[in-house]
């Protein structure tokens, strides 16, 4: 019964949907008040009913109803409740089901905090995602509906595939969700801008904060994937140019142009049909995201349960909402140019180099995600892309916009003068080679030309970034009057320098070594010492494990027990590595138990990751600043100098 | 500055801007593609000698042999008609398993045998890489033909 009512449930979600994605926009352009007034409800309303048909499909996994299809196949009675949880958006249907949640969720966030900008405003906005909805809902009921019934439905559910229960895992996948279906939100209100002929600096503020949001989403779910694929699949790497991962760090990369370009456009009412086409490309990423994953186009880690026939859909989807909305920009264009002029040396040309190489590095990573894709179907054979492409390439294109971040933002709007940014950037300059040179000579193991290199953009982007700060807190000698957009930007610049120590040192610095190990056998890494204890057998809730033992000490004082487990879970018989880390700030000692080589000894991964945790520490302090500057002041001001007395329609021009 | 030197200053960086990272971009690309081959394949000796390429197909039942001491292990790759040798030394991962897909890169030595950099095992019970599927497909096929042709002779 539960399962016939989710079922219907879904199929109410589309027709508000539907109706959503009609009336208002109907209504905004023809001026009809009642039905621009009928968008709020409608996101309400459709949020509820997809919340109600989540309810209800976690219901079902809580009950273990093997009698759905879904169920059956990623739920076992054995398994934790916190993972029965998980489980929900453990596989495809499920994680359609939570993106269409979260879809209306961020329609009726627009709904609720979006009082300032005009009606005819938000009914487009509306509007928009009402139709992004209907995609994807039709998607989901025709392609891969969770509530099917499977008949005759089994005694035991099949189990959650083992990679996934894990704690990182159950908040990873909404993260990134978040992030990807919040970028259409600024898609949505570029594309109402553009349906109204409005494209102005209170289009780039109202657009601002959801950007940002979106962006912090989306950087925090990045951080979950890298971190868990640190410790999960056992191999101690940060990041693995993997297609999915490709896939969620392209909008990322876009969403990081698109942030930048729209602060130009709200302060200075510039670039703004690039601001528009930017918006565009960043949400059709998201989609690009979700075609690559849910197709099974691509051999990935990610690649489990896919289904070339959904890819299909997907990709006409894609198609329908690229194609559209760019050729809605090909006849707006002419009417969105900017006429703001600024010189060469500005912190426009600056800002503007920032989006340059944030795309040409977009190009190269999606050129290398798709490329064996594409000579697939040349038939020029079987390819795939060495991660020395993506190392590479993304090193060399994205080091001159680290150096260019000191430079950006200290340059002041319009007209700067190469002279007075020597003088405000000398010093900045000078500590930083002197601090790089110093760490790269007296602090580490050996010298390492790429290492001093990073460290000094490191430091560079540091010094030049308090050297900003300094310059914004004249004339009053204080920090109060720093508006929180300032210092969003200053914690995300400083982010952005603890990442780059991070990827300098790690990648440098660590010792990885594949080693066997008999029982009582100790193995020198560096500084540090591990003696083998050996491997005993313990029971999980619903797994069994080879658990070893390792002493980590560093001279003679022991710093750390470590327990690597290799599990076998009961019902996928699917063995799984977990690494056992002794985590610190400054170095992570790794080890992950590799295969029983007979008598005792067993194969090992022992690691040693200096500053490794400063990778993460960089992005989680970006989201800072992002979540930082979505809290400024003026969007708040501004909704309420601009909210117009209730029961207002504001006036409706065609 | 006029306008029209500004408007030409851009259009120069631009353009040396995106020289620049096509050179850089296609590159790098050339240096770093590595093409797929079945067993047969590499035994008719298509795949390249000097270059590093991917060997996909099934690890062949009671194939993988252990040495005693350091971390090496040799298997051998099957797709149903050719088989190949394949040397690794290193920590084989999770879901490899006898009879079952396995991606290796690496190159091939001059004994025949393929020496692997890096080997991939399938990440689901359910999933094999389209690329083995492909591979195995194509091999049970020459295998059949090959048998069809001894029948008839």
């Amino acid at each position: 019964m539960i399962p016939e009512i989710g079922q219907i449930t879904l199929a109410l979600a589309l027709a508000l949907a539907l109706v959503q994605g009609i009336l208002p926009m109907f209504g905004a352009q023809r001026g009809i008040s009642s039905w621009i007034a009928l968008a709020r409800p409608l996101a309400w309303l459709q949020t509820a009913a997809l919340a109600l048909a989540f309810a209800l499909l976690t219901y079902s996994f809580l009950i273990h109803d093997f009698s759905v299809a879904y169920v059956a196949h990623n739920s076992n009675t054995q398994l934790p409740t916190q993972y029965l949880v998980s489980a929900v958006w453990g596989a495809h249907e499920g994680s359609l089901l939570l993106w269409a949640l979260i879809l209306s969720a961020w329609g009726a966030a627009v709904a609720h905090f979006s009082r300032s900008v005009p009606d005819v405003v938000v009914a487009r906005v509306l509007a928009v995602l009402g139709l992004v909805s209907v995609g994807f809902l039709l998607f989901m009921i025709l392609t891969s509906n969770p509530f099917d019934r499977l008949v005759p439905s089994p005694v035991e559910g099949r189990d959650l595939n083992p990679l996934l229960q894990d704690p990182g895992l159950v908040i990873h996948p909404p993260m990134l969700y978040m992030g990807y279906v919040g970028f259409a939100i600024p898609f949505a209100f570029a594309v109402a801008a553009m349906l109204g002929g409005q494209l102005d600096a209170a289009w780039a503020r109202w657009s601002r904060p959801w950007t940002h949001a979106a962006w912090i989403f989306l950087t925090i779910g990045i951080a979950l994937g890298s971190w868990w694929a640190y410790y999960e699949l056992g191999w101690g790497g940060w990041w693995f140019w993997d297609p999915v991962e490709n896939a969620s760090f392209l909008p990322w990369l876009v969403g990081t142009a698109l942030m930048h370009s729209l602060a130009v456009t709200e302060k200075r009412g510039a670039f703004k049909a690039w601001t528009v086409l930017l918006a565009i490309f960043a949400f059709s990423l998201s989609l690009l995201g979700t075609f690559l994953v849910r197709s099974g186009v691509l051999t990935s880690v990610h690649a489990f349960a896919s289904d070339p026939g959904r890819g299909v859909f997907i990709l006409m989807f894609l198609f329908a909402v690229v194609g559209s909305s760019l050729l809605l920009y090909a006849v707006r264009a002419n009417e969105i140019k900017s006429s703001v002029r600024f010189e060469l040396m500005s912190r426009e040309t600056f800002l503007l180099l920032n989006n340059a190489i944030l795309l040409v590095s977009t190009v190269a990573v999606l050129l290398g995600t798709l490329y064996p894709l594409i000579a697939d179907a040349l038939q020029l054979g079987k390819i795939s892309v060495g991660r020395p492409y993506f190392d590479t390439v993304f090193m060399i294109l994205t080091l001159p916009l680290v150096a260019l971040v000191g430079v950006g933002s200290i340059a002041r709007w319009k007209r700067d003068s190469g002279e007075r940014l020597w003088r405000r950037l000398r010093l900045p300059a000078a500590v930083a080679v002197v601090l790089a040179l110093a760490h790269s000579l007296l602090l580490v193991p050996f010298f390492n030309p790429l290492t001093l290199l990073g460290m000094t953009l490191a430091f560079w982007v540091v010094a030049s970034t308090l050297a900003g700060l300094r310059d914004r807190m004249r004339p009053h000698n204080n920090l109060r009057h720093i508006p929180r957009g300032f210092w969003g930007m200053t914690l995300g610049h400083l982010g952005l320098a603890v990442f780059v120590i991070g990827v300098s040192m790690t990648e440098t610095y660590s010792i990885e070594k594949d080693i066997r190990l008999a029982p009582g056998e100790t193995y020198a890494l560096g500084d540090y010492s591990f003696e083998f204890k050996g491997v005993d057998t313990v029971q999980g809730p619903n797994y069994t494990a080879f658990e070893g033992t390792v002493v980590a000490r560093q001279g003679d004082q022991e710093i750390a027990q470590l327990s690597p487990q290799k599990r076998t879970y009961l019902v996928q018989k699917m063995p799984m590595t977990e690494a056992a880390i002794d985590a610190g700030l400054f170095r992570d000692l790794y080890v992950a138990l590799g295969e029983d080589l007979g008598d005792g000894a067993w194969s090992l991964r022992v690691y040693h990751k200096p500053f490794v945790r400063w990778i993460w520490l960089g992005t989680l302090i970006m989201s800072l600043g992002g979540l930082i500057a979505a809290t400024d002041r003026r969007y708040r001001v501004l909704a309420r100098r601009v909210a117009p007395p209730s029961g207002a329609t504001g006036s409706v021009r065609g | 500055m006029k306008a029209r030197h500004k408007r030409f200053g851009f259009v120069v960086l631009g353009l040396v801007i995106l020289a620049a990272s096509a050179t850089l971009v296609l590159k790098a690309l050339e240096g770093n593609l590595s093409y797929f081959f079945s067993p047969t394949e590499v035994t008719a000796g298509e795949a390249p000698a000097d270059h590093v390429f991917r060997l996909g197909g099934m690890v062949q039942e009671g194939s993988v042999q252990r040495a005693k001491g350091d971390l090496t292990v040799n298997f051998v790759v099957t797709d149903h008609n050719k088989t190949i040798k394949v040397a690794y030394s290193g920590i084989l991962p999770d879901l490899f398993e006898e009879g079952q897909g396995v991606i290796a890169q690496g190159r091939l030595g001059s004994d025949g045998t393929f020496v692997a950099e890096e080997v991939l095992a399938k990440h689901d019970e359910n999933y094999m890489p389209p690329e083995v599927a492909a591979a195995m497909k194509a091999g049970e096929q020459a295998r059949m033909q090959g048998a069809l042709t001894e029948q008839k002779l």
